[in-house]
């Protein structure tokens, strides 16, 4: 596979949001809005990159019996070190996202990159794919939140350019799930045609 | 390629990961610790001067605790020229519709409010949230109302505020949290007085 391919099937092949529907709970419940959708993305790529180049170093070294427990260990210092970070530089940011930081530690995409390419691969691949999987992780959770701030609150990125309410089941779980739906479909008719 | 699965093997291999993800985060945390306090001294000052009439002092090195009813609330008392001209209270309520809400209620010296402040709450975007000053004129009319005349209570339970559409719950959380704000001011209010009665 050659390096551009690792960094590229994150964000459409194997996209882990629209393709292999991995991680739905940030997915769903951070989406309120465009802003959050992409600092929860940028969140998780951060640990998804860390974590990947760690755990493919480490790997030769741990026995196969403790490789999940320490797996978790090295996710879940990324996971706290973002979380002391987040909380002294975008205090703001921290506040919108709050629980849901604490919980990329279980996102099983994380988890599932360890297993199934880091574990085995090279440190600078999986450093690529670390970052492609995020950035496809991140470009569906803007678009996720763009869809439904646009039909929810009528605005996008923040700026409102209608006043008055959106349609305000878009903004509630019952939206998540709707426009998560369409999103889907559009998303696998395009890959379709591309193919 | 993994090492064998031995006991030993095992034992080392979690513990020196453990103590090294250890030390890491005992470092990162010493590093941020001051930004992160610095962070939330900044959101409390902020939410201060938004709320009580212009001060020169320092209401957070001012402040003082309260007790009302078992809870605690911390008040920042605003001085110009050594006068209080106003009281910042830190009141909370936990009837929210996703939980805990914590306000700054600023209150003047006559005992209006002066403005009000959310500094965190997990109401719903869209509906809930728009008691955030700024989202919705739902906290715009505490402005200027005494609750000695101005009775807390959203209009649906025979008050005087107008509750946020589709919204109850989290406009009578949102009261609830300025009545208790209004207690704690009372009390501040009669031990000053009570003060400047042994003072003479």
């Amino acid at each position: 596979m050659s390096k551009l391919s690792i960094l590229t099937k994150g964000i459409l092949k194997e996209n882990p949001v629209f393709v292999l529907l991995l991680g739905m709970c940030p997915t769903l419940g951070t989406t309120t809005s465009a802003i959050n959708g992409l600092g929860m993305g940028l969140a998780t790529t951060f640990v998804l990159m860390l974590s990947n180049v760690v755990i493919s170093a480490i790997a030769g070294y741990v026995p196969a019996k403790v490789r999940i427990p320490s797996f978790i260990v090295v996710i879940a210092s990324f996971v706290t070190i973002l979380q002391f970070v987040m909380q002294a530089y975008t205090p703001g940011l921290y506040e919108t996202l709050g629980l849901f930081i604490p919980l990329i530690v279980v996102n099983c995409i994380v988890l599932g990159r360890a297993e199934a390419f880091a574990s085995k691969n090279s440190v600078y691949d999986s450093f690529l794919d670390g970052v492609g999987i995020g950035l496809g992780f991140t470009a569906a959770l803007t678009v996720l939140g763009l869809v439904r701030e646009l039909l929810g609150s009528a605005s996008a990125f923040g700026i409102k350019f209608i006043n008055g309410d959106g349609i305000l089941v878009f903004i509630l779980a019952p939206g998540a799930f709707i426009a998560l739906g369409y999103l889907l479909v559009l998303f696998n008719k395009l890959k379709t045609k591309i193919k | 390629m993994a090492r064998e699965s031995t006991l030993k093997n095992m034992v080392l291999t979690l513990a020196s990961i453990t103590l090294l993800a250890s030390t890491l985060l005992g470092g990162v945390y010493v590093l941020t610790k001051s930004p992160i306090d610095a962070a939330k001294v900044a959101k409390i000052n902020s939410a201060i001067s938004k709320v009580v009439p212009e001060f020169d002092n320092d209401p957070s090195s001012d402040k003082f605790i309260k007790e009302l009813n078992g809870k605690k609330y911390t008040v920042y008392p605003a001085k110009r020229m050594d006068d209080i001209v106003g009281y910042a209270v830190e009141s909370f309520t936990t009837g929210g519709f996703g939980g805990r809400i914590v306000l700054m209620v600023g209150f003047n010296a006559d005992g209006t409010i002066n403005n009000t402040s959310v500094l965190s709450h997990t109401e719903t975007p869209g509906l809930g949230d728009k008691m955030v000053e700024g989202k919705s004129d739902f906290s715009v009319q505490f402005q200027g109302k005494s609750p000695e005349n101005y009775k807390l209570l959203v209009k649906k339970d025979g008050g005087d505020v107008d509750a946020i559409t589709a919204s109850t719950i989290t406009s009578r959380a949102f009261c609830d949290a300025v009545t208790a704000a209004w207690e704690v001011y009372k009390l501040c209010v009669d031990q000053n007085i009570k003060k400047e009665g042994q003072d003479e």
